[in-house]
């Protein structure tokens, strides 16, 4: 397998003031700006392309390196030349969600009208709204219709959404560790984030960037309790145990005496560097409200004749396997041609971005089949 | 019980099922072109998509062999991974025409609570199960060892069958699960079709594959329901 080496990231204005993005919820956007990167060659029919959804705090950055950085893109196990997204066959697409904060507009953009940051004058987003400004993206590369749509966590909750509401556009979906509907639990943990953000001083009601404040305790301690969301009690048993972090140092105390201790508090630490509070809020708040089957009829997904593939993961307790089997249930039952796996890994929830052999396989699989079509499909 | 028809249907048109194992063609005949399968057990998909190719069918796999799993999604297949024993409810009431069990159900730990769920699932079964009143087996009795043949090729200690049944075990247990027999074709020791008299049936098939239809109470039940 080949590495595809440095790659950038582009910047485009998709909608401006003389076309808005109208929102799900009707209200506008005058301005929109999306991030993203591409791997590969599109093919002169245009029928190649595999877009890709990211998770909660990703960004476009999926693949390569970016010069001068330590590590690749956040999904660089899976793309690249000869990876299950092979580039020398796919033309991949990745971009920033709409409310990020990388390079796609977001609630810390400037709002047009006052040269200010949005704040909380930011219109609330459903997932819809990230399916709509990406099919804006693909209008602008001239990609009328996906080869693939892959996404893992809330990257896979946008691929339901956008096969459930575009089906013709999408020839196989990809939908690893997400949900159709949180549960109590789920949202509870958002809440616990978001309050921890909210509560911090330092947010000033969400003018923090043009007060110049910052709420980086409120964002670091929500990262922090989200991160352990994301590993499995074996994996974090694994990788920390009950280790010490500093023999000599730490002894009983109320500091960084555990090794897991420091590694939380290095995550919520180095999150601050790239990611933004107010985007934590709004796309963890679209999330909870995610219930796309009571919008969409499924029916619709199977008369397209799309092709979904749903993996989870038996240590995943942030989006358990009950969550994908009653994805599955509910295409199944709309006679959607839907394939399943669960995918034994120790990892939990971050095993979507690991390289965990059985599920790079099933992905592998699905989508070598979707490019060896016969010349009339 | 009619036996002999499907037999006499597949010698008319051999290259029907081109390319399919000999036990797959003949499940593939008791098929209705058009029908929605679920296959359970289905192995790396060579039914449902020869039935999907061939015969306007639609079709589902389950599966429970990553292995398997992997080369039916390779090959258009959709299959679901999930253990026959303890998942079914996954799949709604009467959402197939008709549902497979090929050389599964002497595996399955408790066979009557799956073909409860078969008969929920799809109005008609097709089931095949290798045949433990073969006479050889029964000559390995006597002589003192556990049967092993093509059809049952495991020795006893490992052996995924654990609930082995002769053809008359097997068709008074499907009566009390309330099916009625459309057909069944049996297999002699060598895995071809054959065709015996009812009372040899027992002694020289190696196998059998039946198409099972829901009993009366069970078409009542859904009928009240729908």
């Amino acid at each position: 397998m080949g590495q595809l080496g440095e790659v950038r990231t582009e910047q485009v204005r998709l909608f401006d003031h003389d076309s808005p993005l109208v929102l799900a919820s009707g209200q506008r956007l005058s301005e929109v700006d999306v991030a993203y990167e591409t791997y590969g060659e599109l093919s002169p029919e245009k029928d190649n392309a595999v877009m890709i959804c990211h998770a909660l705090t990703g960004d476009a950055h999926a693949a390569g390196w970016h010069p001068g950085d330590r590590r690749p893109g956040w999904w660089d196990t899976l793309i690249g030349p000869g990876k299950p997204l092979d580039t020398d066959r796919l033309f991949v697409v990745c971009a920033n969600l709409l409310g990020g904060c990388q390079g796609t507009t977001g609630p810390a953009s400037p709002d047009p009208a006052t040269g200010q940051p949005y704040g909380l004058d930011f219109p609330l987003l459903q997932v819809a709204d990230f399916v709509t400004v990406h099919r804006a993206l693909l209008a602008h590369l001239q990609i009328p219709r996906l080869l693939g749509l892959v996404g893992g966590s809330l990257g896979g909750m946008q691929v339901l959404e956008w096969t459930l509401s575009h089906p013709d556009e999408v020839e196989n979906a990809v939908i690893v560790a997400a949900s159709s509907r949180l549960s109590a639990q789920n949202i509870g943990f958002s809440a616990v984030g978001r309050e921890a953000i909210m509560r911090d001083p330092e947010f000033s009601d969400g003018q923090y960037g043009a007060r110049g404040t910052n709420p980086a305790t409120g964002l670091a301690i929500a990262r922090m309790l989200a991160h352990i969301t994301y590993l499995s009690e074996e994996a974090m048993a694994t990788k920390f145990g009950r280790r010490i972090q500093d023999a000599e140092q730490s002894g009983p105390g109320f500091g960084v005496d555990f090794a897991v201790e420091s590694y939380l508090r290095h995550q919520g630490d180095t999150f601050l560097t790239r990611f933004d509070a107010l985007s934590y809020l709004y796309l963890t708040r679209a999330m909870d409200w995610f219930e796309p089957f009571s919008e969409h009829d499924a029916a619709a997904v199977a008369a397209a004749g799309t092709r979904v593939l749903v993996v989870s993961f038996d240590s995943d307790w942030r989006f358990s396997t009950a969550h994908s089997r009653a994805i599955v249930r509910q295409l199944e039952a709309a006679r959607v041609r839907v394939s399943f796996r669960e995918v034994a890994s120790p990892w939990g929830h971050d095993s979507f971005l690991l390289e965990v052999p059985d599920y790079h396989a099933t992905v592998r699989a699905f989508l070598d089949r979707a490019l060896d079509r016969s010349p009339a499909a | 019980m009619t036996t002999p028809s499907p037999v006499a249907s597949r010698r008319r048109r051999p290259s029907r099922h081109l390319n399919l194992r000999d036990d797959l063609a003949v499940v593939a005949d008791l098929v209705a072109d058009g029908s929605r399968v679920l296959d359970l057990g289905c192995g790396d998909g060579q039914l449902v998509r020869h039935l999907e190719r061939r015969h306007g069918c639609t079709g589902t796999g389950v599966e429970i062999d990553p292995e398997a799993v992997l080369r039916a999604i390779r090959s258009g297949v959709s299959v679901i991974e999930l253990d026959i024993d303890a998942q079914l409810g996954e799949f709604g009431d009467d959402s197939y025409d008709v549902v497979v069990l090929s050389k599964v159900l002497q595996a399955t730990r408790r066979p009557a609570e799956v073909l409860a769920q078969m008969s929920r699932i799809a109005p008609r079964c097709i089931v095949s199960v290798p045949n433990f009143g073969l006479w050889t087996h029964r000559w390995r009795l006597l002589r003192g060892r556990m049967p092993m043949s093509r059809q049952m090729p495991y020795d006893w200690h490992d052996t995924p069958n654990i609930h082995n049944a002769t053809l008359v075990d097997l068709e008074e247990f499907l009566a009390e699960q309330g099916f009625a027999v459309e057909q069944r074709i049996l297999f002699d020791a060598a895995g071809r079709v054959a065709s015996w008299p009812d009372r040899l049936a027992n002694l020289m098939s190696g196998a059998a594959v039946y198409l099972l239809a829901r009993g009366d109470e069970a078409q009542r039940r859904a009928s009240t329901t729908a």
